[in-house]
This record gives structure tokens, sequence and C-alpha cells, in this order.
């Protein structure tokens, strides 16, 4: 932020600077709101609500502060005169505003016009006073010394610098409702204490050697290769994004009818063309939606090699179960899958077999992941191109229909009714909600 | 070592050097050696060298690291912008708030959608963590956590449980239940245990276990169930900020930013990291994986959004704008990967065109910070959250070529 505020500062390219009358006092180097947003337009290429934005900010920053009303930190884009803070008073030179400063400063506000307190001063002002009873002649000393030292300078000075020191503690101490700019997330706090405790210790540097040995011997590939890659994914999955390309029948969030999410529902009956295509992008797709993995299932079960998504899925329960079940699962999969003379035996090669067989003396979480890595890759390699080639996958595809876009209501502003759906957590088993959507966005083909 | 008086004058072979010499005793670790009068010095001023070797490690962990960084730029052979050229630009957007969930009394700090594309969890600074169905803006459920700034949560692919945490160092998952004479707090179950704040956790692809990172500067990886410690991942050299889990076939890596300025990827067998990329010049505050998994952005407090490609091993692009002068507090990729969208710590979001580097909106709306953003599962909206007690959710009307207006969030 002080480079931004830095630059505005430059008397040859920054913000126009002229003196201000204010009453009768002349102040030197004042910029006006409309100069401000102008100034940040033209330089950053912003459009000027974004500009308005970024001088608000500096504002509220306490980087800028208004001449003419000093109670609210608010940038008007019009001739309210500004002035740049003194660096003395940035917020980034961090040292805590401490709290004996704050009581010198409003008992130099109490002393100098009586009652100009505001309320909410007047409580930090006796909630002060009770807190630092015991320094509080210290504090009314320093505050007329203070006092009294300023009446020494002129007049436009004093203006400055009482609006400078008002700036300060309105950022420092903001007024109830306004909040703090200076706050932070509390974990970054302690964020230099432990890094402290992390000290580059010899293990530390070991570990980095060795991480970078390692990393030296990886395989890279051509960034043009990846990049490449991104566009293609991008164009691929274009249409199939509702942020980029829309969606029908329409999306849900503008028209408040969920027909979208009917028609989407994981287990549906009839599901979208573009759903029945995305099938077909990856071997991920397909397994990753339960209706095509059901019709895949099926297809496998026509060629009797049905066991192999079964081993598969029965795998992906043991990875991601419970630790507890652990010793059963791999039990209940090795006496369907891998014993000699199983009921749904799979064809794994010999040497998984036997590296699976040996792991499972001691079975954990990822001893079946050799074998699910073979059965995956065969799948994915073998029957997941036939299926892609098969008369089944072909009718899907062909069967299922493009939703009609919603006609847009004529009345704009009678609001459909939005109705909930039942919450996952209720049922046992997720079931298709209910819809009450309205007319149109029916299974029509396109 | 000088003090040491000889009891006796044994002669035989050295323990270190097995010649045959006049023998001292030594004490190394407990256990008594004899070392010959070489030995016995050579040991006495290896305790010197310490400082030496810390050195000499220092410096040949740099000279790796440039050796490294000299293997990945070779490979680099063309730029993501250059490469994008012949991409259509997108159309120019309009992006509409949608839903306002207003019902936290303090800020939010955290949020994640369910599975069924309308739920959201959302946690705030004052311990409260609501379930919203935000497509009617109803609060679902709510509870409150024994501590403040729940920096964390999380729901679980199934909709029956939320995880959460922050300053208590744990991260607790409640089952959710509509049973009104039952309190959500009473099955609760403490899950994980750090030794510092728990800044962000994630469910991988079942109910059972769940993935935490935390202050301590160490991510793990527990089991609901029982709340065991099935893996834990070392080698931040500061607070682990954020992670996320890998869209991969075999779902095994996550990727987890910390304070250290640091993107470690790592695996989830192993507990090895994998691949570590250090360009940012802060805090790295949220990373999240390109949708096709060959890839990670990650937002962080010097301003700037970088995309990282995991195959190639380097950093690919920069989102940053002269102009943009606060740190991003989260990004999250649209389904495609085609928009990035990134909240940042001077209460606007702005959305990049990930292919061509250049910003295509910018929204208002938010009066404080945004915490937190998140696009739904489906990709129909996203929805942000932010420290002025508020959650929006938003999504996207084409604008027509006549009318140029940009965003109004």
């Amino acid at each position: 932020m002080e480079r931004v505020v830095v630059s505005m500062q430059d008397p040859d390219q920054g913000v126009k600077m002229r003196s201000q009358r204010l009453l009768v006092t002349v102040i030197p180097h004042a910029v006006t709101g409309s100069d401000v947003v102008q100034w940040l337009t033209q330089k950053f290429c912003l459009s000027e609500e974004e500009a308005r934005h970024l001088g608000a900010v500096l504002v509220q920053h306490g980087y800028i502060y208004p001449l003419r009303d000093p109670r609210s930190l608010v940038l008007r884009p019009d001739e309210t005169p500004y002035r740049f803070q003194t660096p003395y008073f940035w917020t980034s030179t961090l040292w805590p505003a401490a709290e004996l400063d704050y009581a010198i400063y409003l008992a130099k506000k109490n002393i100098r016009k009586q009652g100009t307190l505001v309320d909410y001063e007047k409580e930090c002002y006796d909630r002060l006073h009770t807190k630092i009873n015991h320094a509080w002649d210290l504090v009314l000393m320093q505050a007329r010394e203070q006092l009294r030292a300023a009446k020494q300078r002129r007049k436009g000075d004093r203006l400055v610098i009482a609006c400078q020191e008002q700036t300060y503690w309105l950022v420092n101490r903001p007024p109830p409702g306004v909040p703090s700019v200076l706050e932070q997330s509390p974990g970054r706090g302690s964020c230099a204490a432990s890094r402290v405790h992390m000290t580059k210790r010899a293990d530390f540097y070991k570990q980095e050697i060795e991480y970078c040995r390692r990393a030296l011997g990886r395989t890279r590939v051509k960034s043009s290769v990846c990049l490449e890659a991104y566009l293609s994914f991008c164009s691929q999955r274009g249409p199939h994004d509702p942020l980029v390309s829309g969606c029908l029948p329409s999306n849900p969030w503008i028209s408040d009818d969920d027909a979208y999410w009917v028609m989407n529902a994981p287990t549906v009956v009839a599901p979208t063309k573009l759903r029945v295509e995305r099938w077909g992008f990856s071997f991920r797709e397909l397994l990753e939606d339960p209706v095509g993995r059901a019709h895949f299932m099926d297809f496998l079960g026509k060629e009797f090699s049905g066991e192999n998504l079964s081993f598969w899925e029965a795998c992906e329960d043991l990875r991601y179960g419970a630790q507890a079940q652990v010793p059963t699962l791999v039990d209940a999969v090795y006496q369907q899958f891998l014993a000699p003379g199983a009921a749904r035996w799979v064809n794994i090669d010999s040497r998984t077999m036997e590296r699976t067989l040996e792991g499972l003396r001691q079975p954990h979480r990822y001893v079946l992941d050799d074998a699910q890595l073979h059965i995956y890759m065969l799948m994915k390699k073998d029957s997941y191109p036939r299926f892609l080639k098969s008369d089944m996958y072909k009718g899907l595809l062909a069967e299922a229909g493009i939703p009609l876009e919603t006609k847009k209501r004529v009345f704009p502003f009678s609001r459909r009714p939005r109705h909930s759906s039942p919450s996952p957590a209720l049922l046992p088993t997720p079931v298709e909600p209910t819809a009450a959507g309205g007319p149109g966005g029916g299974d029509g083909v396109a | 070592m000088c003090d040491q008086t000889f009891l006796a004058n044994v002669f035989g072979s050295c323990d270190k050097c097995f010649k045959q010499r006049a023998l001292r005793p030594v004490f190394k670790k407990s256990q008594q050696l004899s070392y010959c009068s070489t030995c016995a010095e050579i040991m006495a001023t290896e305790a010197l060298h310490e400082n030496e070797t810390l050195a000499s490690l220092k410096s040949e962990a740099e000279s790796l690291k440039g050796k490294l960084e000299e293997e990945r730029a070779k490979l680099h052979d063309v730029e993501l912008h250059q490469v994008a050229e012949r991409v259509e630009a997108l159309g120019q957007f309009v992006m509409k708030t949608r839903r306002t969930l207003k019902g936290h009394g303090n800020k939010v700090l955290c949020m994640d959608w369910c599975k069924d594309k309308r739920r959201i969890v959302s946690s705030s600074q004052d311990g409260k963590v609501i379930v919203w169905d935000s497509f009617t803006t109803n609060k679902e459920h709510a509870v409150t956590m024994p501590c403040t700034w729940v920096m964390a949560c999380a729901y679980a692919p199934s909709g029956c449980a939320i995880a959460c945490g922050g300053l208590d160092n744990k991260c607790s998952v409640y089952p959710l239940t509509f049973d009104k004479n039952e309190n959500m707090a009473a099955k609760k179950k403490s899950v994980a245990m750090h030794t510092n704040y728990l800044s962000a956790c994630s469910f991988t692809n079942s109910d059972m276990q769940i993935l935490t990172a935390s202050g301590d500067g160490t991510c793990a990886l527990w089991d609901v169930e029982s709340g065991q410690l099935l893996q834990s991942f070392h080698g931040h050299g500061a607070d682990v900020l954020c992670l996320d889990l890998a869209p991969s076939e075999t779902g095994n890596t996550f990727v987890s930013g910390g304070c250290d300025k640091k993107a470690m990827v790592w695996d989830m067998r192993s507990g090895q990291c994998v691949q570590a990329f250090e360009t940012h010049e802060s805090d790295i505050n949220s990373v999240r994986y390109y949708p096709s998994g060959d890839a990670f952005a990650s937002g962080s407090d010097d301003a700037t959004c970088r995309l990282y490609d995991l195959r190639a091993d380097r950093e690919v692009a920069i989102y940053s704008k002269e102009s943009i002068i606060f740190g991003a507090s989260s990004v999250d990729f649209s389904l495609s990967g085609r928009l990035l969208f990134a909240g940042y710590n001077d209460y606007t979001i702005n959305v990049w065109d990930v292919l061509k580097g250049s910003r295509v909106s910018i929204l208002f709306g938010h009066e404080n910070r945004v915490s937190t953003l998140r696009v739904s599962p489906d990709g129909t909206a996203f929805c942000s959250g932010s420290w002025d007690h508020t959650l929006r959710v938003r999504e996207v009307v084409f604008s027509f070529p006549v009318c140029e207006r940009r965003g109004e969030g």
C-alpha cells in the first residue's frame, strides 16, 4: 500500500496538489477527492468504481485524511480536500498504539474545547481514567504541554497536526460500529513465534537436501505439453461449465427453479445428454457418476467381467473405510475375489498376486493397492474403450435429451416459491427429491 | 576431555581404528569405549565442527535448490499466455448476488458446500457453525463450538456430518440430526488433536477419514471412528494454512500451503513430500487443484495468485495487477477450469481468465474482507463468506455485447 501512496505523492506524476483554503487558513499540499480517483483510474487503468473503492480503502487505512470532516474516514469523490498522512503515523510502522498515548490525546481534546469528545470517546476517557489513575497526573501534564507547544505553531500547521492525529486515532481506536481495519486472524500473530521454533537446524537442511536430490531425479514434462493439456481440457469442459456456458433448463439460482438439480440428481433414470457425453471424457468421470457406473457394470456383466468393477469398489471401501474394519474388509475381499476358487475371482498377473498375498499376512489399509491399480488399468485400457464403442453407450447417448430452456417469466417480479429439498442427513439412503418445479424443463428431446 | 585422568595404562586395540595403542576410556552416549589417544582427540574436536557442518549443509541445500531450478527451467519452452493466444476471449460477465445469507453474528471464517449442491456449512469467529439450505436461505442446523475463531469447517461427502475446528486445536465431527430432542453437541466426536490452531480440514472420499492442517506446521490424516492418527505430514517450516485433495484417479495426493511461502504436494500413503514450490513472496492463504488434477492454484498475501503445474514441476502463471495491493484469502476454479475466482482482503473478488492470465471481472458487495470462497459442486454458482457477517451466493448472467456492464455483484 505504501508503494501506491508514495507514487501518489510524486511531485511530477502524482496527484495534482494545490493549496486549499479552509475557512480562513491556507493549507498547502491538499488534494481533492475527485483528483485522487482520477489519478487512480489513469495510472492503473481501472474502472471508476474500482478506483473509488481503492481510494476508499486508502482512506480507511489512514493513509489519506480528510481536512474538513475528520470524524469519518470516507473518500468523497468531489471537491472535499484531503492530505497525505505522514509516514510517522502509517499503519505499517506497526508499533501498537499505546493506551497512554490515547489517554493523552483524549485529554488534550477534552482540555482544548470543553466537551468536544464524542460519546464513545467519553466512555473511553472514563475507562482509561480508572485504569491508569496512577499516571493520570502525567497524562494531564503531557496534554497541557503539548497544547502549549502547539499554540506556538502557525494555525495552518496546528490544524494539519490535529487532523493527522485524529485520523491516526480513528484508525487505531475505531468508533463502535466501524470495523477495525487493523484486525488480523489470530494465527498470524503467533506466526513469528512458531517460526522461531522451527529454526534452521541440521535435520531441516538434511530433509531439504534429501528432497532436492529426489526431485532432481524426477521426470518432468515439457511446458508446452502441459499447457496444451489445459487448453484442451478447458475447451472440452467449457460447454459443461454452468458459469461459462450457462445451463439448461435454467440456472436454479437465477430462476428459482430447481429443475436442473432434479434432472441431474445422482440417481436419475434418464440422464441428460451432457452428462452422458461426460462419461466419454475420462474413465474417472464414468466411475464417479453413479448412473454411469451402473451402466458400466451392466456392460461388464454382459462381458462376464463384472467382478473387476466389484473388486475395485471393494478396494475403495477398504481404503476410505474406518480403521477398525480394515482386517474384516481385507478378509472379505480375499475370500470373495482373491482366494483360489473364489466365487468372483479376479484375473491379476502372478507377480502382483504374489505381492498381494504376501502383504495380506499383515493387512493394512493400502495392502490391496497394487492389485487395485492393476484391475483399474485393465478396465481403463480394455473395457472402457469398448464400452464407449458399444451399442449400449451409443443408445444411451441417442436417448439422452437436451432439456428445453424454461421460458422467461413475463412478470419478472413474481417470484416462484423456492422449494426445499430433503436434507441428505434425514434419509438413510439418498432418494431423489420430489420436485415441485414449474412448467417447462421437461425431458423434452431437442 | 583434558582433565580426564588416566586410571591405568591399558594397552589394546582401539575401538575405533583397531590399532594396537595405549587406550583411554571414553564415554560416548553413556556407553564406555576405549579409544587410542588420536581417536580421542578427533572425537573431542568433532564437537567444534557442529556449526561448520550446519553452514556446509545450508550451502549444500542452496546449491541443490539452484540445480533443481535449472532443471525445471530447461523444459520450460513456452508461456501460458502465448499458448492461450489461440483461445477465444471470454465475453463480458455480469455476476449477480442471488442469495445473501445473514445470520452469523460475527465474522464468517470458512464455508463448504454439500454434495447436494445447495447446502452450505459456515463457521464464524464467535464459535457458531451453521448449516444452511442456501437455495431457500433457511438455516437447518446450528452448533456452538466451545472455542472462538472456528477457522475450518467441512461437509462430509454423504451429507450426514460436518467437521469443524479452530483455536481449540481440535477437529470435531458432528453428525447432523433433525431430531429435536437430541442436542447435536452431545454426539460430537473429537477427532484430531494438534498442538496449535486448526487452519483447514477436509474429508477424503468418505465420511470416515479426515485430513487436517494446523498452525503447528503439520498436516495429519485421521480415522473418524476411533480418532486414530493414520499419517502425519511434516515438512512445513511454519503454520500450514490451507489444503486441498487431488481429484485424481488414484486419489493419493494432496497439496498444502503455509506461512513459510511453500506449497507442498504430499503422498497420503507414505507421508512424504512429493513436490514443493516456493515462488510466493508471502504466506499462502489458499490452494485449490485445477479440475483435471494436473495443476493447482494458490492465493497469497503478496496479492498474487499463481498456477503451478505438477507435471512440468514449476509455476506457469501469475495472476496479479498493480492495483491489487491486498492479499488473496481464498481461490477456487470453475468447473471447466477456465475461470479462477479469488477473494481478497480489500473486500473484492477478482475473476481471472486462467488461460489468458487477464482479469475478467471484479465484484464488489462485501463490506469487509472476503475470507472464504467456494464454487458449488456442480459449478452453477459460487459462494463467498466475509468478515461482514454475511455469505453471498453469486452466479453469472451473460451480458449482451451491446451494453458492456461490469460485474456488480
